[in-house]
């Protein structure tokens, strides 16, 4: 072990304090575990507070004729059966105990008039099912995780990032990071470590996504050897602002068309009905993403380019109850009063469905010793995404994973960490200070940004892709020479420096990925193959490292049981 | 494009200056967005701290024009530019580096709160009033600006004796849900002191979620202190339990 760097211990090591790792810490530390939490930003800021519509779980408060079937069927039919059939039946299943842990922690959602959680409407689910607070359902659930965290006894590094993960053989042992506060290093060993860093977003223009959303989990696993699959399924959120300049991509909820919000193009036209004439505006966000983009491109988009959204016929108290801070957001940053006239909305990046590559029952990767839960792990979505799938994950998926990985510890016996390896990744983090020339890390973002918007977007095809590719081969070798200036004390441009690596990494899976699937499919919209291909729809890609290769390969999808195959 | 001067406080905890830049002005920007342009051509290592730059996330507090004000909401069109605008970290707090304070104080006194605790056998079922008087004190996305402007904080650093609105916010939230069945106003009075503050209402006045922080909160918290320890009869009540314990 290497003593001159600043060494913390633990049975799990968690990295990412936002829903997953939150529930994974709370479940590992009821397991007798020592637990830590290493998080980018400050406790409580993690991306799931910005997390609007609701939790999606079969509880029958509303429609009684839900259960966890209709929930699994939904979920199967908008991943385009590309899922993890395992994962989505567990999902389903255990989603409504999830959320009545919560309630009994302290999260008070939104109530029925006989007292019980309220749920709403939202694409793709069949009944009213998303358990809500208004439109802040993200913040009450990392609150009420926070709390009970900090009060069971967590260990929480904020403002720490990780930049290597260590492997003793085949086994996870550890990680390196840095404090941005001070810029000074910190080894973390630990047996298990569960991976819960969120998405990608920042690889795109317009996104919805905070700056912590660089892929690093999934970049850190890839890394380590672990395997990533689904890289092509990016999910593009129908609606984000997209005037005035500073706020586009900022997300609009689904919730306003959950509570009735009705699309139109600007000649008043309410084009859902030539998308998805049954479901309208309550269509998977696959569909009504393409149906906004398509409408503007054929020239029927509002002024700024997208489309409007009305929720203005339902009455304004109502919609300052149900959507406060929709109502809030448009009010202060585009000077809209959404009870009197409609939002102008369009496509933004918004959700990561492929990701590390983890066994259902467990959550483990295809690294011993290694988790990973919610956005950064893959296989429940499938070809795309529900919304109000992605924060009943964090719960069911940081539950199994922090419960495992402290079995997992308890058996694991002593690791070691290489001292050589520990001081390579200081020195990789310190090498950009010393180049004299090389572009700065905000230029080479910029230009990541534009390549993955034009070319990795939500329309594809084969010259686009390969483009891409082209150029984020160029971006790699700017990267490599990176040169930041500056202290290591609070320095954004080393940190995003870093960043920038993992993603390309990722931004280079995605690519790939998307290149070799020869079809259209859920999130992935191939102009050159506009159709479902069968076999495509058999098999997953998987992305793996070998050597300093970025590797594809194509695994098939297991059989579903008799008994699943009934109720899809 | 026409730009904007802004002076923005460069330095550490040993002291600093406020460095002037210029910004090409765009429709219906915010500071925020102005900072990132400074970060991107000017000054890579300008430290702010920003998560969601959606007003969710409370993490871009700063004072600008010497009022704190979350940086994500703040617009360019509406303060004065014909003059530099100035842009300074929250005052309360130690400096870390440029816009970046040291909020770490705030954690320290959230861990003092005991947690939400049911009722022994409660039935799950609330109502949408009860819980409505709740939610606004769940609104609170931590951006401690009310903690920045308290001047039982800010003039008189009380940080050792003084909890702070941001936490009399979140024991109200506790106190007033309708499940829970524990009494705080021990920690309230005894290591959280809420008799010092005299309800100034600085707090309300900068909360970006419009919690009524001081007429919802804090005074009802006030007036359970004075019931449990000024009530003659809890008062004697209490002396009991004591004594048996």
């Amino acid at each position: 072990m290497n003593e001159k760097f600043e060494t913390h211990e633990h049975d799990v090591l968690i990295i990412g304090a936002g829903g997953a790792g939150l529930r994974a810490a709370i479940e590992a530390l009821g397991q007798g575990a020592s637990v830590g939490v290493v998080c980018k930003s400050l406790l409580g800021k993690a991306h799931t507070v910005m997390a609007e519509g609701g939790i999606a779980a079969a509880m029958a408060n509303v429609d009684i004729a839900d259960d966890w079937r209709t929930h699994f069927r939904d979920t199967m039919r908008g991943g385009k059966f590309l899922n993890n059939w395992r994962m989505a039946q567990i999902h389903a299943q255990e989603a409504p105990e999830r959320v009545r842990e919560l309630e009994q922690w302290g999260a008070l959602f939104d109530r029925t008039s006989s007292g019980d959680i309220l749920q709403r409407a939202f694409g793709g689910h069949t009944f009213k099912r998303l358990c809500h607070v208004g439109d802040r359902t993200g913040l009450e659930m990392i609150r009420t995780l926070q709390d009970r965290g900090v009060h069971l006894g967590i260990n929480v590094y904020m403002e720490c990032a990780i930049t290597k993960l260590f492997r003793d053989g085949e086994r996870i042992a550890g990680a390196f990071g840095y404090w941005r506060e001070t810029g000074r290093f910190v080894v973390f060993k630990a047996k298990s470590i569960v991976i819960a860093t969120g998405g990608i977003g920042k690889a795109w223009r317009i996104t919805s996504n905070s700056w912590e959303y660089t892929g690093d989990g999934m970049a850190l696993a890839y890394e380590a050897g672990a395997e990533l699959i689904d890289m092509e399924f990016v999910q593009f959120h129908p609606t984000g602002m997209v005037w005035p300049p500073g706020v586009q991509g900022i997300l609009v909820t689904e919730a306003v068309r959950g509570e009735g919000g009705i699309l139109r193009n600007k000649d008043g036209e309410r084009f859902m009905e030539r998308y998805d004439p049954e479901k309208m505006e309550l269509s998977t966000r696959d569909v009504v993403a393409r149906a906004i983009y398509t409408e503007a491109r054929e020239g029927r988009g509002t002024e700024h380019g997208g489309a409007y959204l009305d929720i203005s016929h339902k009455p304004a108290d109502y919609v300052k109850r149900k959507l406060p801070s929709m109502y809030h957001q448009f009010r202060e940053l585009a000077d809209v009063d959404i009870t009197q006239g409609p939002m102008e909305v369009g496509p933004t990046c918004h959700y990561m469905m492929g990701g590390i590559r983890v066994d259902a029952e467990t959550a483990q990767a295809t690294l011993p010793g290694l988790f990973a839960a919610g956005e950064a792990a893959a296989g429940l979505h499938g070809a795309n995404r529900l919304g109000g799938n992605s924060l009943s994950d964090l719960l069911v998926f940081g539950r199994r994973a922090g419960l495992v990985a402290a079995q997992h510890a308890n058996q694991a016996g002593t690791i070691t960490i290489d001292a050589q390896q520990v001081d390579e990744a200081a020195n990789e983090m310190l090498a950009p200070f010393d180049r004299v020339d090389g572009d700065g890390p905000y230029q080479i973002h910029r230009d990541l940004e534009d390549t993955m918007q034009n070319y990795v977007g939500i329309f594809r095809n084969d010259e686009d892709l390969e483009k891409g590719l082209a150029e984020l081969r160029q971006l790699n070798e700017r990267a490599a020479k990176v040169k930041v200036s500056g202290s290591r004390l609070f320095n954004p441009g080393w940190h995003l420096a870093r960043d920038l690596q993992s993603m390309l990494t990722v931004s280079e899976a995605v690519a790939l990925s998307a290149r070799e699937r020869k079809e259209s499919r859920g999130a992935h919209s191939r102009i050159d193959y506009p159709n479902y291909d069968e076999a495509w729809g058999k098999q997953n890609n998987v992305v793996v490292r070998d050597g300093d290769q970025m590797k594809l390969r194509q695994l098939p999808i297991a059989e579903m049981p008799a008994e699943l195959k009934e109720i899809v | 494009m026409p730009n904007a001067t802004f002076k923005i406080f460069r330095g550490d905890r040993s002291g600093g200056e406020l460095v002037q830049y210029q910004v090409p002005i765009a429709p219906g920007m915010v500071v925020l967005d102005a900072l990132h342009h400074i970060q991107s051509h000017d000054a890579p290592d300008l430290a702010v701290r920003w998560n969601c730059k959606a007003g969710k996330c409370g993490s871009c507090s700063a004072e600008v024009n010497g009022r704190p004000r979350l940086t994500c909401k703040t617009r360019l069109d509406a303060l004065p530019l014909d003059e530099p605008i100035v842009v300074q970290p929250m005052k309360s707090f130690p400096v870390i580096r440029d816009l970046v304070t040291d909020v770490s104080w705030n954690y320290r006194v959230n861990r003092k709160i005991p947690p939400f605790s049911p009722r022994a056998g409660v039935e799950w079922k609330m109502d949408q009033r009860d819980v409505d008087r709740v939610q606004e004190f769940r609104k609170c996305i931590e951006c401690f600006l009310c903690q920045n402007v308290c001047h039982v904080l800010r003039d008189h650093n009380k940080q050792e004796q003084f909890g702070g609105p941001r936490f009399f916010v979140r024991i109200a939230g506790l106190e007033m849900h309708p499940l829970d069945g524990l009494s705080r106003t021990q920690l309230l009075k005894e290591e959280l002191a809420i008799g010092l503050c005299n309800i100034t209402k600085c707090c309300t006045e900068v909360c970006p979620e419009d919690i009524h922080i001081t007429d919802n909160a804090i005074i009802p918290l006030k007036e359970r202190v004075v019931d449990d320890y000024y009530d003659p009869v809890r008062w004697f009540l209490r002396k009991l339990k004591t004594r048996e314990k």
